[in-house]
């Protein structure tokens, strides 16, 4: 495999590191704050698409479908949250992950019978079609550069809302002593909703921005959700500065072993089974990289202060 | 053990012994009812850890898979006398557990939840790249397992019975040990881990031996399931899976192994109701699940003491 397309397997890396980040971080800080498995955040993922290419075939406009997907995915957490997960919080865990699965399984038949089974397209911006110069005569797609900006932007923007905000700060004290924190006159019920409102939509973001590369179908969501997972447990749960670096390398490491495991594979199997195999090992390498953080370091790379 | 733990049970298996003789013999009904009996095995097994040790396993299904992958391998070798092949499918089951749930144990709580799903995860995608037996396709069995060289769990009643015997054993097999010092072991690490410590009890090697059981169980389970069916796929070993054991377990309730019983055979004879009347069966099913989760904790057990 040459250098070139190393550089390229990599950036695709580093943007599906970013899109996962962006589902990565609201489930990290429900997750931080709330003690609270949601296991349908990825079914936000799925639903950003899918209004994103709804709007987009109302509109005609990309711009315009972003700009209605993010307020519908906010108010559709907001409504998942009213309805169903705030009656889970004071629950043990395995109540949530059954009550967030009973979520899933609706929203995923929801989408199907809806909008069928059949995969959806979601065409790109004119302005961000096209390529970019990176190398001679190596074109890159620009829209996936533009993923990898926006996406780092957001990362930005989150990180000066958490650090430096007062109701980051409320955030980042909920994280650590939720009683604590209602005790001294803070309403926590709305420091919840705001947090998992606001994760639903980074979810949506999310959702749109992969649109136009990733087929929009029902159940999109469950292997990023799980994907998700494993970056939230690898960073250490609740950090958000953990969940960005673990998104990162499960983004590289995934898309890169893709990449090499089927030309590895080739050195001792025939072209096609070493295709299958390769890709399977692949898509194992996360999960053995997770177990391996795991049995040594518990609470993941970087666990929230407590 | 309270009289109605052991009556509820009881009537279960009376009936499905005597379904094929009131009217149950279809074909497919037999089908569904053996399909209802080894899962209601699967969830009587997780049901071991869940109730029984505290321990939430997201990736019980792969246990199922290496059962099922077991037979695929042995058949693929032509292999196929059930003598040989069930206690080798149970070992490899058994030791699966055993490795991951080394690992595995020594976290808790939510982590014990995300790594038991990474495991299931990891197997998911070992049996998708198998190439040799079908890939994402799938194996079909050349037959089911022999006994003793004849061919009669091609028989549907036979099977339909050798899956009730089975069915009984392992509940009885399961209430054995949640009663036996080694279960009131478990059952004291699961509600004060520090007060178990302290009496002098170390719960890994408990845990481990309950997780290593449980395996075991999913991979007979998993072996009447590759039979049943002849054919065995990697969707067998679906995170989604491992969901619906854990919906079936609460759905019965975690008083006891007649919980996950009730909550296995309700679960599939729900599943297969619906989907008769609507192709969008889970548009019902999710809500049902949430709807259990916040009104029905004691689960169907729970229900049938309360009434």
């Amino acid at each position: 495999m040459s250098t070139t397309l190393l550089f390229v397997q990599a950036l695709n890396g580093l943007q599906f590191g970013i899109l996962l980040f962006l589902v990565a971080a609201g489930l990290t800080l429900v997750f931080g704050v709330m003690d609270f498995i949601n296991l349908a955040h990825g079914v936000q993922y799925m639903l950003g698409a899918y209004l994103g290419a709804t709007f987009a075939a109302w509109t005609g406009s990309f711009w315009l479908a972003l700009l209605l997907t993010l307020p519908a995915t906010l108010a559709i957490g907001l409504l998942l949250e009213f309805l169903i997960f705030r009656h889970l919080y004071e629950r043990d865990h395995l109540s949530q992950v059954l009550a967030t699965f009973g979520v899933i399984l609706f929203l995923n038949q929801g989408v199907k019978a809806v909008f069928g089974a059949a995969p959806m397209q979601m065409p790109m911006p004119d302005l961000l079609t096209g390529g970019v110069p990176i190398m001679d005569g190596l074109l890159y797609p620009t829209y996936r550069i533009a993923i990898l900006v926006a996406g780092l932007a957001t990362a930005a923007l989150l990180w000066f809302l958490v650090e430096r905000t007062r109701a980051g700060m409320l955030v980042r004290a909920g994280a650590s002593n939720a009683p604590m924190v209602s005790a001294l006159g803070v309403d926590i019920r709305r420091l919840f909703m705001l947090v998992f409102g606001f994760g639903a939509m980074l979810a949506g973001f999310a959702g749109v921005m992969a649109a136009p590369i990733f087929s929009v179908e029902p159940g999109m969501g469950d292997n990023l959700l799980i994907l998700a997972f494993v970056v939230i447990v690898i960073g250490g749960i609740g950090s958000v500065r953990g969940a960005f670096i673990a998104a990162l390398l499960v983004g590289l490491v995934e898309t890169l072993g893709r990449s090499l495991m089927p030309d590895l594979m080739r050195l001792f199997l025939d072209p096609s089974a070493a295709r299958q195999t390769g890709a399977a090992l692949a898509s194992m390498l996360i999960y053995v990289v997770m177990a391996a953080i795991l049995a040594f370091r518990p609470a993941g790379l970087f666990p929230a202060r407590r | 053990m309270k009289g109605r733990d052991l009556a509820v049970p009881l009537v279960i298996f009376a009936l499905l012994a005597l379904a094929p003789f009131i009217g149950l013999g279809q074909g497919h009904t037999l089908t569904l009812l053996a399909r209802a009996m080894i899962f209601a095995m699967a969830a009587m097994s997780l049901s071991l850890l869940v109730g029984g040790a505290g321990l939430v396993s997201l990736g019980h299904a792969a246990m199922l898979g290496v059962g099922a992958y077991a037979v695929v391998v042995l058949d693929h070798a032509r292999i196929t006398e059930a003598w040989m092949v069930v206690p080798i499918a149970i070992l490899a089951a058994a030791l699966f557990a055993l490795l991951t749930g080394a690992i595995a144990i020594r976290t808790s709580g939510v982590h014990f939840i995300m790594i038991t799903l990474a495991f299931g995860q990891m197997a998911f995608f070992t049996t998708s790249s198998l190439a040799i037996y079908g890939g994402d396709d799938g194996y079909t069995l050349y037959n089911r397992l022999e006994l003793f060289g004849s061919r009669a769990l091609e028989g549907r009643l036979f099977f339909h019975f050798t899956c009730l015997i089975l069915l009984v054993g392992v509940w009885a097999l399961v209430q054995a040990l949640l009663n036996s010092r080694f279960g009131r072991v478990l059952q004291a690490t699961r509600e004060n881990e520090a007060r178990a410590r302290a009496v002098g009890f170390e719960p890994y090697p408990y845990r481990l031996a309950a997780y290593a059981i449980a395996g075991a169980i999913g991979g007979l389970a998993g072996v009447l399931l590759a039979n049943a069916a002849e054919f065995v796929a990697p969707a067998y070993l679906t995170w989604q899976r491992s969901g619906d054991l854990l919906f079936m377990v609460i759905l019965g309730g975690l008083a006891g192994p007649h919980g996950a019983l009730m909550g296995a055979l309700a679960f599939v004879l729900i599943e297969e109701w619906l989907a008769k009347v609507t192709e969008h069966w889970r548009l019902i099913f999710g809500p049902l699940l949430i709807f259990c989760v916040f009104f029905m904790r004691g689960g169907i057990a729970g229900l049938l003491r309360r009434g």
